[in-house]
């Protein structure tokens, strides 16, 4: 089902990516530009399923699992996603990914 | 990156051989190009699950010739799938439209293709496969048309050394990067015959101090600094610290260029090995201090020496004597090893008589 308002976040899927030491390294295929996210952005990144909204992600992994305030939490992650979507390695969607018509590709 | 990656001890590049198969015959091929029993499908896939496991993020698909494999395109889909950053080197001779766009499709990095000569009598000559220019140069318009990234990989040999400015300059008309390797290295059965192919001195001088190929002439050319205790402490290159490199039947190996046995995918886990191998500790644990005429050299801080190229010659805490040549006519300065090698000239009798009861 989905939130009203919610924004849904997935990976492309032009880009490389590892986890190296506890920090996403990624790289865009389009232009190979290079990104190394903190941790708190890796584990945004990692939860990036085109499922949950960004609301929920902030919530249930930053928020549970880093110590930050939540409101601020929110706030950099709106911008983090602002960020990786301008250089098109993160896709964003106000409707689920899974849902039909909406494909990473397609959302791009 | 690479300081993160070496700090923890990562395989961030591997260079995966994934056949030594080839359509083309280059007369500097170091490689035996008959399939000795190359891995499967199946095994290239548990061995790229494995890379992706011990946290390799650079991909290089290479041969042989990559296209020689049938299953190519699902290998490379499939290494797109674990996330990593694919590039691949081929001769091109295989890719049309559709394999360009294809490639696109599943985001590649770079392709690298081989060109010797913009005249196609010289690059034929090389490949032994005539045609082989046009159908390389059409593949890198379909490649560059698709918008991939390409670089033209241009190895210099006495049978194309004149032509490096004109490879150049197609590289620019086609609108791709271009790279140039003065590097013959013997064949991996230890044959040295292909090192006669070796551009002489004279022209290695032209080479390095032509702006068009090094850019700041006096800055590429500028005598080395004395080397510092960082340097001394320093790594020779990446081979074994963040690269390793898988050949088709699976042995790995601290480089492409360094054929130093360490391990089998086929019978340890790639993490296995690259943790656990004696060979590939022996070779993290040489420092320039400890290379055994390098160390006493003016150049060790800035000589390209190649411990593969080193340990072929010999041993791999040694100089490896085609870098010596090229850090000899960067700067005009002579290497330590050339030098003793001019001294060693034997002074003494050239004939020992032993007597019959010794």
């Amino acid at each position: 089902m989905t939130e009203k308002g919610a924004r849904y976040i997935a990976k492309s899927s032009a880009i490389a990516s590892r986890l190296l030491g506890g920090e996403m390294m990624i790289m865009s295929a389009v232009d190979s530009t290079f990104f190394t996210l903190n941790p708190v952005a890796t584990v945004i990144w990692q939860a990036a399923d085109g499922r949950m909204p960004l609301a929920e992600i902030v919530d249930q992994h930053v928020c549970a699992e880093f110590e930050v305030d939540p409101e601020i939490a929110h706030r950099d992650a709106e911008r983090f996603v602002e960020e990786l979507s301008s250089h098109g390695i993160l896709l964003v969607s106000e409707r689920p990914f899974s849902e039909p018509g909406v494909s990473p590709t397609e959302a791009a | 990156m690479s300081q993160r990656a070496l700090d923890l001890g990562v395989p961030m590049s591997v260079h995966f051989d994934i056949t030594y198969r080839c359509n083309e015959r280059c007369v500097h091929c170091y490689l035996d190009h008959d399939d000795h029993g190359e891995m499967t499908t199946a095994e290239i896939k548990r061995v790229l699950d494995e890379l992706a496991e011990a946290g390799t993020f650079f991909l290089t698909f290479s041969g042989g010739e990559v296209l020689m494999r049938r299953d190519f395109f699902e290998l490379l889909e499939y290494a797109r799938r674990l996330m990593f950053a694919v590039r691949i080197k081929t001769n091109a001779v295989m890719i049309g439209e559709a394999e360009a766009r294809r490639m696109l499709k599943l985001g590649v990095d770079q392709v690298q293709v081989s060109i010797y000569s913009h005249r196609p009598a010289v690059h034929d000559a090389i490949t032994k496969l005539p045609g082989s220019l046009r159908r390389s140069v059409e593949a890198i318009r379909f490649l560059t048309a698709q918008g991939l990234r390409v670089t033209i990989a241009n190895v210099l040999m006495t049978a194309n050394m004149r032509d490096h400015s004109g490879v150049q300059a197609l590289a620019r008309e086609l609108g791709v990067q271009y790279t140039l390797d003065p590097t013959i290295t013997p064949k991996m059965d230890g044959d040295t015959s292909i090192l006669n192919l070796r551009i002489p001195g004279a022209e290695l001088d032209g080479v390095f101090h032509n702006k068009n190929l090094v850019g700041n002439v006096e800055e590429f050319c500028a005598p080395p600094p004395a080397p510092d205790e960082d340097v001394m402490e320093g790594y020779p290159c990446s081979a074994g610290h963040t690269l390793a490199y898988i050949s088709p039947y699976g042995d790995v190996f601290p480089c492409v260029q360094f054929p130093l046995p360490s391990g089998n995918v086929r019978r340890q886990k790639f993490l296995d090995i690259w943790n656990h191998s004696s060979e590939l500790n022996q070779v993290r644990s040489i420092r320039a201090k400890d290379l055994t005429v390098c160390s006493s050299c003016h150049h060790v801080g800035t000589c390209t020496r190649c411990p593969g190229l080193a340990y072929m010659e010999g041993s791999m805490r040694g100089p490896s004597t085609a870098d010596c040549e090229k850090s000899f006519h960067r700067t005009g300065i002579r290497s330590a090893n050339m030098l003793r090698q001019e001294q060693s000239v034997p002074s003494g009798p050239l004939i020992h008589i032993q007597p019959l009861n010794a």
